[in-house]
Parts: C-alpha cells; structure tokens; sequence
C-alpha cells in the first residue's frame, strides 16, 4: 500500500488529487465494517486517540469517536466545558500536556483559524483537523467527495463532470473553503452562491463560480449542498435583513427546489436550520443525502485515522 | 376604452437619448409614442394640437422627491404631490422612503405603488429604506422590496454613518440591481448646523456645517464602492470637493452617479442671512464657488441629473427661528424654470439641460423613462421657453409653500404634460 505523504491533516490545500482519492478509497473498504453485527476491528489497538473539541460539535466529535473505536483505539473526549480552557489554561499549554500523555492522535475542532497547525508544530501525535474557525474542515470535506462520488459517481475514480453549488453563508463557512478545493481537485465544476454580503472576497480564486442569487447556480446542477448561516461569527449590522427574506431570497425551498435536476442530490453539513436555508420537506425529501453523508463521515474518518495513526496493513 | 390618438403638430422636439433637436410632429396612439418625423399626416380621427413655438420633450424625471404620504399628509401627500409634478413637466417621480412608517418593507412600497395608481397622474417610482426604520442598524427588506417595486435604495435625510452597514448595503443592493442612494452627512459634523460653515454664517451669527461633513462621507462612499463594486448614487452633491471626488471615480471606471438640486445651482449661503427659513435645507446652500462647481459640474456630464429634492413642511414648521425650522423646500413647479434660467446665464444649453432632467436621471436609476423613441410610454411636456411668468406661492399645486423663489421672475411656462399618452397637465389659456 502506498504510503500516506501527510502527517497531519490540517487542510485540503496542499492535497493532491491521489491524496484525496486513497483516503476516499480507503474509506469505501472501511465502510463495509460498520455494516457488520460486530462493528469492530483491531486495527488501531493500543493507540491512542484524544477528541480535543472546543466548539460545540455533536455530529463530527461522535462521528471521530465512533471510527476509533471500531478501530479499537482507546478515545478521550474533551469538550470546551470539561478542559482546562475555562480555567484559563492556553491553547499551547493544553497541547503540552496531552502531548505528555503520548497520545498517537489530536482531533482538534477550535474557533480559531489555524488552530490546528499552531498544535502540529507543537506535538508529536499527528493532529486532525476537524474545524478551525473559518479555515477547513477538511474531514467533512472529504465526506462530502466520498457521498458525492457514491451517488454521482459510482465506480469512478474522480468527480469530472459533476457540477456542484454551494450555496449559503460561504463568507463563514470552513466547509465551504474545504469542499471547493476538494471538489475542484477532484475535477468537480463548483458553484458558490450567496448574497454579496456572503460571499468572501477572492472565493474565485479557489476556483469556484460566483454566484450571488441561487437560481443560476443550482439550475444544472448535480448536487446542491446548502450551508447554515453562521450567526456566532458574524458581527456589526449583519449580512441580511432577516430570516425571513433570508429563506425566500437564498433558501432551499419547494419554489427553489424546483428548480433542480430531476437526479440531483441535496447535501447539507449539518446542523440544519429547518425553515432558513433549507424547507423541512426538502431536507427530507427523496433527493436527500444528508443523513448519508453523516454515514459517510464515519468511514472517511477511520480512513484517515488508520493513514495518520499508524495502523496494521490487515484490517 | 383605447387611448385617443394625438399629433403634437410643429413643436421644437428635443430628445438628448436620440440625438434629436428639430421642428417635428410627434404622433402618439394607445398611449405610446408612436412616431416622431416633419409633417407627418396625422391618421383620420386624430387630436392635431399646435406645438409650433413650444419645446416638445421626454418628460421629466426627478429622481428625489418627498411625497410625505404615507404619515405626514399634512405636508403633501401622493396626489398632490403629483399634480404638482405634472403641473412642472415631471412624468416620473422616485420618492423617498421616510415617510411614517418608513418604507422598509413590500407592504409600504405596494401602498405607495397602489395611491400612486389612484392619483392616476405621474409615474412613481418608490426609493426603499437602506436600513430597517432609518435606524442605521439592519439591513431593509431589500429583496422583498425590490419585488414590490422599488428601484433605488436610500437613508436620504439620514447619512448611513456606519461605514460597515454601507459596505453591506452596496453588496446586498448589488445582489438586487439596485442602486445605493446616499445622503452624504457626517451627522457628527454637521451637528448643530443650520447652513454652510463660512463668512455668510459667520455674519448671520448661525451655526455652519463645514462642506466637508458632506465630501469627507461622499470620499468614504467610494472608496467602499471601489472594493465592493455595486451602483452609487450622491444624493444633492452641493459642495467643489463632492464634485471633484465623483469626477475622479468616474474616471476611474466606478459606477457612480450624482444629482444637484436647483436650488444648489440657483442660491448661495448669501441667500440665509435674510432668516428666510425657506432657504434652509439639507445639505445647505453653499458658497458662490460651490454653486459655480456645481454648475461646471452639471454641464460637463460629471453631475448626471437635476432632482428637486422636493421636501415640503407645513407654515408651522417653517414659521420658526431659523435655528428651529425643518430643513427642505419644495422644488417641482419651480425646477424647469430654474433650469432654464441656467441656459439663459449660458450655464449650458437647452438640450444639455433636458438630457439632465431625462435621459440622464433614468441613466443614473436604471429606468427606462425619459426617451421619446417609438414604442416607448407617451410620457412627454411640452413648454413655452421663454415666456416669463413670476412665482407665485399661492398658485403652487403642492400643499406645501416653502419655497425661496417666491416673487421670482422665471423664463419657462409649462403648457402641457402627458403621461401614457393622456394629458394630466394643460397650462390654462391666456
């Protein structure tokens, strides 16, 4: 098996299309495991797995925790409410002490850009990340290629000819930036779309088409992935006028809805605003992968933590 | 019931959006403009009116007017506000949205379209609130609006201070197409002013507004612009600086716009020391050199538009200290004259100024009002050049009188307007 050229995963930025395409394959021979009565192998025995978690996070932190268990690696979770932080420990400090601990892996979701590469010059354990502020989410990126492959793809290598729009509050989201440099990567056509006041300046330059209504962008469109409007990290007098024109104007709804593609799929990061970004019946509707895609996560996530944590070649 | 079929026979038809200036009949039928050509025969059945000696133009747009309604009725309301409109040769108003409550949502922007339809006479066109309530805080429902009708977003009376909000507001309006109109005041600088900063407000003993609380937020304005691209519109530049900043940015390819008012390009800060609480306003009339920029400006194209600024106030509000009286005068019976007299001065020439009060307002807004080309709505005035007739206050159609022209000897008498081809205005005879 070809070696894993990063220590760390901190970001898409830097991957090449092979890194991304042998954690995705990877990913797909993991899958099977969480579909057996016995969810479990011995793959990561004896390692050590530390789920440092600094914003609130339910689906990525037990996401994380479920594929290192079903690697049977020993997991410790630490949420901002339970670590020292709120004693008004550093961020460097915390790392220190866990790098003492000899922990083999650091997931680390923090508030902060670069958090997670600040950590890795810091420690011997490979970090992970799983969010940091408006930077990368470069796992949920991952997912997201590995359930668009799965339904739009199947049985091919890349995502050529795939056209995808994001669509929401792309000014916040790390998802954003991760999935586009994924998605183009991977050979995807990808849209963003967001009123102006949403849209960061320069997203072009990751390769995206601009969009600032979302008609034009989800028309045609393969996959429609709708982002949550990201109000704890927006400030001053605010990017839209409410939710209401907000959901009528930039939201997933019937009238919105039926605009799409007969076979397009509908994804979304979670956690979902229902009644904002996207319309109740949409999100649960048959074009839905969003319960997929949480699925997904896990398998992608035991891929990576086998790459960077040292597994055994037999699974 | 079809619209009836009318030649304006002979007149002197000046259309600057065609190029044309020449003794023509102008025919419309069904309320468009039919066809514009020398002698035409006029179809069987036609109304022929004798324009010979009469200018024949698009009708005029002013793109800044108060209407007051809904809320401050007193003031003006819609319809009268637009008979007087028609009675100065205006076929399209914008009007501004603080009225009470303010337009800062579909609901007040469809009462206004609704009363406007009512009145039956002009086109009005709703400016929406940039900012919910004026406040300056949040966002308007700008979407929302902009389906209802409106076709400019603007604070105007309030100066959008906070510099992130017209950031967000230039990127949110060019979302929509709309353009972003802005009252530029620093509210902090201009606190306490009741007219222009210099030696005329010096010897009148009142408090001054430095003519930079006005070019310091109109250099803010677009340097945002510059980073965030969108459509910007100076409300009533009044000062040299705002002139020379819009020259330059246009020069540099941003996509702005300005209006001047008559009464910038008419009156000076001289005119204050009479106490006549008519001559105050906002932004306060300027130095004789700010007028003589304004008019620079306005002939060489860097100011795009007349807009009255149309600002009516009851006796009450104006019958005051000038230190207490409301800021504003009315402007739309009073507007072609005073741009007449301009072309009299040689400030610039007849064509020049119709292009200003037609063609160039619907430019700056977008709209498609002001052209008199085959197919278009037969909105058009037709006016005496040079007969001179004296203003008179209590002959005004608004309901409002606070105008500083009172008793002036004006060129230019307005003889008839037309709106979709129906005549919503005709001079009485003699």
């Amino acid at each position: 098996m070809t070696p894993f050229r990063h220590r760390h995963v901190l970001g898409i930025a830097g991957w090449t299309r092979e890194d991304i395409l042998q954690v995705l394959d990877l990913a797909e021979t993991f899958r099977e495991i969480s579909e057996r009565p016995i969810k479990k192998v011995p793959t990561l025995r004896g390692r050590t797995v530390v789920n440092l978690f600094l914003e609130p996070s339910t689906r990525t932190r037990t996401s994380f925790e479920i594929a290192a268990k079903r690697l049977s690696a020993d997991t410790i979770n630490i949420s901002d409410s339970t670590s020292s932080t709120v004693k008004g420990e550093t961020l460097l400090d915390t790392a220190r002490n866990l790098q003492a601990m000899r922990p083999d892996v650091i997931v680390l979701r923090h508030s902060a850009s670069g958090a997670s590469a600040f950590i890795a010059q810091q420690v011997d354990a490979a970090v992970i990340n799983a969010g940091d502020g408006l930077h990368e989410h470069p796992t949920q990126a991952l997912l997201d290629c590995a359930t668009i492959r799965k339904h739009k793809r199947p049985g091919a290598t890349d995502l050529a000819g795939v056209t995808v729009a994001i669509c929401g509050d792309i000014a916040h989201s790390r998802v954003a930036r991760s999935d586009v440099l994924a998605l183009c990567t991977l050979g995807a056509k990808v849209r963003v779309a967001a009123p102006r006041t949403m849209l960061p300046v320069g997203i072009e330059a990751l390769g995206a088409e601009v969009h600032d209504r979302i008609e034009p962008a989800i028309a045609e469109a393969d996959v429609v992935m709708m982002l949550r409007i990201q109000k704890e990290r927006a400030s001053g007098p605010g990017l839209f006028p409410n939710t209401r024109e907000y959901s009528r104007y930039f939201g997933l709804g019937s009238r919105a809805a039926a605009l799409l593609k007969e076979d397009a799929i509908i994804m979304h990061p979670g956690p979902i605003n229902r009644g904002v970004e996207i319309d109740p019946a949409v999100a649960d509707g048959p074009r839905s992968v969003i319960l997929d895609q949480v699925t997904q996560g896990v398998a992608v996530r035991m891929a990576l933590l086998y790459l960077v944590g040292g597994g055994f070649q037999e699974l | 019931m079809a619209k009836p079929c009318i030649v304006l026979h002979g007149g002197r038809v000046i259309d600057p959006a065609l190029s044309r200036d020449s003794i023509s009949d102008v025919l419309i039928s069904d309320g468009r403009v039919v066809a514009i050509e020398a002698n035409l025969p006029p179809p069987a059945g036609a109304t022929v009116i004798d324009a010979r000696g009469w200018v024949v133009a698009p009708g005029l747009v002013d793109l800044h007017v108060h209407l007051r309604e809904p809320g401050q009725e007193y003031k003006e309301d819609i319809l009268s506000g637009t008979r007087a409109a028609a009675a100065g040769g205006f076929t399209t108003l914008c009007c501004m949205p603080n009225t009470v409550p303010v337009n800062d949502c579909r609901a007040v922007t469809e009462l206004i379209t609704r009363r406007a339809r009512e009145a039956g006479l002009v086109h009005v066109l709703p400016v929406g609130a940039i900012s919910q309530g004026l406040r300056g805080e949040a966002l308007a429902e700008i979407g929302e609006m902009k389906d209802a009708g409106v076709v400019a977003l603007s604070d105007d009376g309030k100066p959008v201070m906070n510099g992130e909000l017209m950031r967000r507001a230039l990127e949110y309006a060019r979302t929509f197409g709309l353009p972003v109109v802005q009252h530029c005041e620093d509210s902090h600088l201009a606190a306490g002013g009741v007219m222009n900063e210099g030696p005329a407000a010096t010897r009148a003993g009142l408090r001054g507004q430095p003519p930079a609380a006005e070019s310091a937020m109109v250099a803010r304005d677009l340097e945002l612009l510059a980073w965030t691209g969108g459509r910007y519109h100076v409300a009533h530049v009044s000062t040299a600086a705002s002139v020379r900043l819009v020259r330059e940015a246009k020069r540099r390819g941003l996509a702005v716009t300005c209006e001047v008012t008559p009464h910038h390009l008419t009156l000076t800060d001289e005119a204050c020391a009479s106490y006549d609480t008519s001559t105050k306003c906002a932004p306060p009339l300027r130095s004789p050199s700010d007028r003589e920029a304004l008019r620079e400006g306005l002939a060489d194209g860097t100011i795009d538009c007349i807009a009255t600024d149309h600002a009516p106030h009851a006796a009450q509000e104006k019958e005051l200290e000038y230190d207490q009286a409301a800021f504003g005068m009315i402007g739309l019976e009073t507007a072609l004259s005073l741009g007449l007299r301009l072309v009299a001065e040689g400030v610039l020439t007849l064509p020049t100024l119709i292009e200003r009060m037609t063609s160039g307002p619907a430019r700056a807004f977008g709209l498609t009002a002001g052209s008199l080309r085959p197919g278009a709505p037969a909105d058009l005035v037709a006016f005496d050049p040079v007969a001179t007739g004296t203003v008179d206050r209590a002959r005004f159609r608004s309901k409002s009188r606070n105008s500083p022209f009172h008793g002036w000897q004006l060129p230019g008498r307005v003889l008839m307007t037309l709106v979709d081809g129906q005549i919503v205005h005709e001079a009485s005879r003699g």
